[in-house]
């Protein structure tokens, strides 16, 4: 492969590492604010994923259709969250903090059912849609459009999650609820209610992340499963709970990921993990500071 | 305004409060006095909801507060000021004051200013960096933005330069003229007679002594067995 092929291939790869970072920040957020490593985070982007399918199928082929599937897939993932979470984290929160790990445990493996019973095992696929078809020139790199607007959505999702965060009342008192939520209590603020809305955004984050991925994979079951352990290594890399660092553990696992299958195909796949091992040798408690 | 009567509280199987009653009046400041370890954050606490007495009765204007949530007391008017402060540290000094449930506009951000000016000068700085003074006017002024009719002001002083001590009883005691009805609790018997007008001397979890400020002035003894210095 020539020079430009490489790089056309690693921004390729860059692209991808975007909805790696919207998966991961939603984990990242539940795990920081709500203190639950969520198993079942893998489960909510595979249904995004084939909800985007059925809502495209449904509409057929016409332009609006795949702006519906991003739009509708995670308000329903959304939806499914905080059904569940109203329904079963709620009563948990103040109960032995293993009783919340086996639940997700749970969830990932009942949510994996009924993604079976609705949409079978065998493998779907969707097409890009068409405006998003074709290439463009990328600093005189022929790049495919579709992974151009994954370049621009992973940074923009990082400026929305900035900004809720920072400047408004309910990311403030995330933040706060994540370092002491009895206190947040204390000053007249039902913390279950920002529970409720952190878990609902985490997973309309994981549900996003599937409705992306959904035209440039094979959407099936188990894409559940290979998400969600590089999904859980971001974040440990990253720092539990912070989004830049969600943003940054992305970033070494997807680019070292693309690097890794263009020097050595067979064994490229290796490559993150050694990445993810020596940050955590370095740095321990992740790159960013985190919020446990 | 607030009865307490016969509280028992645990911290799993330790009973560290027996019987203890107390009452407060619109308007008072009521000492709760003791040396370390007496018991007075475990009232605090229990009035606060963040722990539950195993039994016994707390009555706000005539309502059980028992088995209610800390979120929930608060908006009955009851705001709790931890001794450890319990600020936020990530956030800036005026988000700490901003995340506050408001009971109404009695208490407003300019107002808590007004009363700690020094806040003002750092309301955009990061509240983990503040100073330990700094600390304990900010989680006062947070409990405030809250309009609370009775603060639970657990060890103010604590820990602080005597210079910052003096600076913070006048805040307090201006706090006072404000009519809002405080529960202190102190070590430091002698800095705390200039503030409350009546106390009640806790030990080992058992209220030892209750009487009028003058009362307990008088009473060496009270003073002597309990090493209120
Ligand atoms: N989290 C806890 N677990 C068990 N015992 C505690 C805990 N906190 C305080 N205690 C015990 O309860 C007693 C009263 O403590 P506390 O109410 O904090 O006293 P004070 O505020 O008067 O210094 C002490 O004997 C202390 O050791
Ligand atoms: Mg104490």
């Amino acid at each position: 492969m020539n020079y430009s092929g490489i790089l056309t291939q690693l921004i390729v790869g860059l692209s991808r590492t975007m909805i790696l970072f919207i998966v991961s920040s939603g984990m990242s957020l539940i795990l920081g604010v709500l203190r639950i490593p969520n198993v079942a985070h893998g489960s909510f982007y595979m249904i995004g994923a084939f909800l985007s399918y059925t809502i495209a199928s449904f509409l057929g082929d016409v332009s609006y259709s795949f702006w519906f599937g991003i739009a509708l897939a995670p308000i329903i993932v959304g939806l499914l969250g905080f059904f569940l979470e109203r329904v079963f984290f709620s009563y948990l929160y103040e109960r032995e903090h293993l009783m919340l790990l086996l639940l997700t445990f749970g969830l990932a493996s009942v949510l994996g059912d009924l993604v079976k019973l609705i949409w079978g095992a065998e493998y779907r696929s969707m097409t890009t849609p068409v405006f998003l078809q074709g290439s463009s020139e990328f600093f005189g790199l022929p790049v495919p459009n579709y992974n151009l607007f994954l370049l621009f959505i992973g940074p923009a999702i990082a400026i929305l999650l900035w900004f809720i965060f920072n400047k408004t009342k309910f990311g403030k008192i995330a933040r706060a609820a994540a370092a002491d939520k009895e206190m947040v209590s204390a000053v007249g603020v039902n913390v279950n209610l920002i529970f409720s809305l952190t878990f609902v955004l985490g997973c309309i984050l994981a549900g996003l992340g599937g409705a992306l991925v959904a035209p440039i994979v094979n959407i099936s079951l188990g894409m559940d499963h290979s998400l969600i352990m590089e999904v859980f290594l971001i974040v440990i890399i990253g720092g539990l709970g912070n989004i830049w660092g969600a943003f940054l553990g992305s970033l070494i696992f997807g680019i070292t990921q693309s690097f890794g299958i263009l020097i050595w195909p067979q064994f490229g796949i290796i490559f993150p993990y050694l990445a993810v091992v020596i940050v955590l040798l370095i740095r321990p408690r992740g790159l960013l500071s985190s919020t446990w | 305004m607030l009865e307490v009567k016969k509280m028992n509280t645990f911290y799993g199987k330790s009973h560290i409060l027996f019987d203890v009653s107390l009452f407060i009046k619109e308007g008072e400041v009521v000492g709760l006095l003791g040396r370390n370890g007496a018991g007075k954050t475990t009232t605090m606490k229990s009035i606060a909801g963040l722990l539950t007495p195993k039994s016994g009765e707390i009555l706000f204007h005539d309502e059980s507060l028992i088995g209610k949530k800390p979120y929930e007391i608060v908006r009955r008017g009851i705001c709790y000021v931890p001794d450890e402060r319990r600020i936020f540290g990530d956030l800036t000094v005026e988000d700490n004051l901003e995340i506050v449930y408001k009971r109404n506009n009695e208490w407003t951000k300019d107002r808590v200013y007004n009363l700690f000016p020094q806040l003002k000068e750092i309301s955009q700085r990061k509240a983990g960096l503040l100073s330990g003074g700094e600390r304990a006017m900010l989680a006062i002024g947070r409990a405030l933005m809250s309009s609370p009719k009775l603060l639970l002001l657990d060890e103010p002083t604590e820990g602080l330069a005597p210079i910052i001590v003096k600076m913070l009883e006048e805040q307090i005691l201006e706090l006072k003229k404000t009519g809002i009805s405080i529960l202190l609790s102190e070590q430091n018997i002698i800095s705390s007679l200039k503030i409350i007008d009546r106390a009640y001397v806790i030990d080992n979890g058992k209220i030892c002594f209750e009487g009028t400020v003058s009362e307990l002035a008088q009473n060496e003894g009270v003073k002597r067995d309990h090493f209120l210095i």
